[in-house]
């Protein structure tokens, strides 16, 4: 019964196509109504954006450029792990993980992104790396003016996509907050940068 | 007005070179003008802004394209007949020019201290002249497919010659009940016909056929058959580049200018001033009336362009059949009624013959078309009864009757 039901439905539809007027006054007042719609489209608001000049914003959680974020006292979030580059699916993604020591620390615990690469020739901007990021490194801004005229201009490296440093952070490398560890930082305990932290 | 004849005819060898550039010039500049004018109506009916970098409104456009066509590189495809690949395009471009001498741009005026009227000349047979012309442009397309080459040229070629033929003929036709009117073919003669009454009124299912078939015969939409892009690549100027393609380019706009000219002067009273506004014609010592016509051309070519921003194209067999079966027959019938009403206005006939007349035209056509209903319901009868009837050999579902399997919200919900 339930199979019969649609198809009935749908032959009603097709006998009430066939009974539609094919000639006679209704359908040519279509017709000249088509023409009215063309010519008032004429002096409607049009939707053209005149983009170099003028600038929309985009919608909010637009996927533009990448970005490689920090801690709020300026320590990478990457730790180097590749699992955004294994998630891409266009293979645009190359990432070089290297050893944190205490002398030359960029992220906390053990490991951080010692090459960091992403090609935007191949890039599909699909976002499989931002949700595969497990310390939310990755993240993608909403910027979209991407065009160059190289290949190689392209690529961008780690310091193209580093955050910008913020009141309060300093830059990478440089030792944990005092009296820290990695723990803190993960959990959010770590608010800002201590000035015995700087490094000469 | 024979006088306007004989200022023309009295022209100086040096004016007529003088004004065979200016009509050139004012060809090449039309064609400049309307794609500019084309891109822009088209895109604000489609919501848009259309080009408006190049200048001012981007009113360069179609010169800086144009720049751009010719500096590309020009490829003869090695399948292609050379020589006549190359003529082709020439003749095109030639003939679509070559309508315009016989068309009156405006009234008597002083050019350069000599009493003329921008027009190049005059012949008997102007409008049939042109006619020849037109068909004389078609050889273009033809060759052009012919020589190409390719499949998809050819095809188009073939399309757009068999398309520009039978509307010509209905051009043809349509053409005739002002000629009846007229008395002459001269297209002087034509204008000065009209001083009272435009032919477009007079003569409206004329105007109307003649309105139609000049969109067939330009290849423009919706009868742009030959250049069906989703079936025939570019039709008959797909391997054409650079110069060449700007060639059949220009010949398009001219011949779609060269057409609406033709209609200006056939039906919309010429360079004259629409009825009421006669004062108008002896201002700028005569020029307004080049300014009258070119109103009335631009007005025709925005029905070009609002024709193209709302209908679809045209299925070939539907547009052959429209052609041949509808306009070409009707066409037919209206100048016989035209040549009788003619023929007694010029013996003088009574009031109530005329009348007659015309009552007879109205009870046959009635008939004629309650008879065509009659015969139309019974063939849809007959197709809905065979439709109805089950057949006695398995016979596959109509297109109409498969119907996607949809599966009901109960059961995908348990699944």
């Amino acid at each position: 019964m339930s199979e019969l039901e649609p198809k009935r439905a749908i032959d009603g539809a097709a006998e009430e196509s066939i009974n539609i007027p094919i000639d006679g006054p209704a359908p040519l007042l279509a017709q000249l109504k088509g023409f009215w719609v063309t010519f008032s489209a004429q002096f409607k608001k049009v939707t053209t954006v005149q983009y170099p000049e003028v600038k929309e914003p985009t919608a909010p959680r637009f996927h533009g450029r990448h970005q490689l974020n920090r801690h709020p006292d300026g320590l990478e979030k990457c730790i180097g792990c590749e699992l955004c580059a294994w998630a891409c699916p266009a293979d645009a993604i190359y990432v070089e993980g290297a050893d944190n020591s205490d002398e030359q620390r960029y992220s906390p615990g053990e490991r951080y992104g010692k090459v960091y690469q992403i090609n935007y020739l191949r890039c599909i901007f699909c976002g499989l790396c931002i949700e595969a990021c497990p310390t939310r490194a990755l993240t993608m801004t909403n910027e979209y003016e991407l065009a160059d005229d190289s290949r190689k201009k392209l690529i961008f490296e780690k310091e193209d996509l580093l955050a910008p440093l913020r009141s309060g952070m300093l830059p990478a490398p440089h030792p944990y907050y005092p009296g820290t560890d990695d723990q803190d930082y993960y959990h959010g305990r770590v608010t800002q940068a201590h000035p015995s932290q700087e490094q000469k | 007005m024979d006088s306007m004849r004989e200022i023309i005819l009295d022209d100086p060898g040096w004016l007529i070179v003088v004004k065979a550039l200016l009509v050139f010039v004012f060809c090449v500049l039309c064609t400049l003008m309307a794609i500019w004018f084309e891109r822009r109506i088209v895109a604000r009916m489609q919501l848009r802004l259309g080009p408006n970098r190049v200048g001012k409104f981007g009113l360069l456009q179609s010169l800086a394209d144009g720049v751009k066509l010719a500096l590309k590189e020009d490829v003869i495809p090695a399948a292609a007949d050379k020589i006549v690949f190359i003529i082709a395009p020439i003749i095109s471009a030639t003939t679509c020019f070559m309508a315009f001498a016989v068309i009156p741009m405006s009234g008597p005026v002083t050019m350069f201290g000599q009493e003329t009227a921008f027009q190049l000349t005059d012949i008997p047979v102007g409008v049939l002249y042109i006619l020849s012309v037109a068909s004389v442009g078609v050889y273009g397309i033809v060759l052009a497919g012919w020589s190409s080459g390719s499949t998809y040229p050819l095809l188009g070629g073939l399309r757009s010659s068999a398309q520009v033929i039978s509307y010509e003929i209905a051009m043809g036709l349509s053409l005739v009940a002002v000629f009846l009117y007229a008395g002459s073919m001269s297209t002087i003669d034509i204008v000065d016909a009209q001083d009272q009454f435009w032919y477009a009124i007079v003569l409206f299912p004329s105007f109307i056929i003649y309105a139609i078939s000049m969109v067939g015969e330009t290849n423009r939409a919706p009868f742009d058959l030959a250049e069906a892009e989703g079936e025939l690549v570019g039709g008959f100027h797909t391997e054409y580049s650079s110069l060449k393609f700007a060639l059949f380019f220009l010949a398009e706009y001219v011949n779609i200018v060269g057409v609406s000219a033709l209609a200006t002067t056939l039906f919309l009273g010429g360079y004259n001033a629409p009825p009421g506004l006669g004062f108008t014609e002896s201002w700028l010592g005569g020029w307004f009336t080049f300014i009258w016509f070119f109103i009335k051309v631009t007005l025709f070519f925005f029905v070009f362009v609002w024709l193209r921003g709302t209908l679809p194209r045209l299925r070939y067999d539907q547009f052959m059949q429209f052609g041949w079966k509808v306009l070409i027959p009707a066409n037919v019938a209206w100048i016989m009624v035209v040549a009788v009403l003619r023929y007694f206005t010029l013996n003088g006939a009574s009031r109530t013959s005329i009348l007659i007349f015309g009552g007879a035209v109205l009870v046959i056509f009635l008939i004629g078309s309650s008879l065509y209903e009659r015969a139309k319901a019974k063939k849809i009868e007959i197709e809905q009864s065979s439709v109805d009837t089950p057949a006695p050999f398995p016979v596959p579902e109509l297109p109409m009757k498969i119907s996607t399997f949809t599966v009901p919200r109960a059961e995908r919900e348990r699944e």
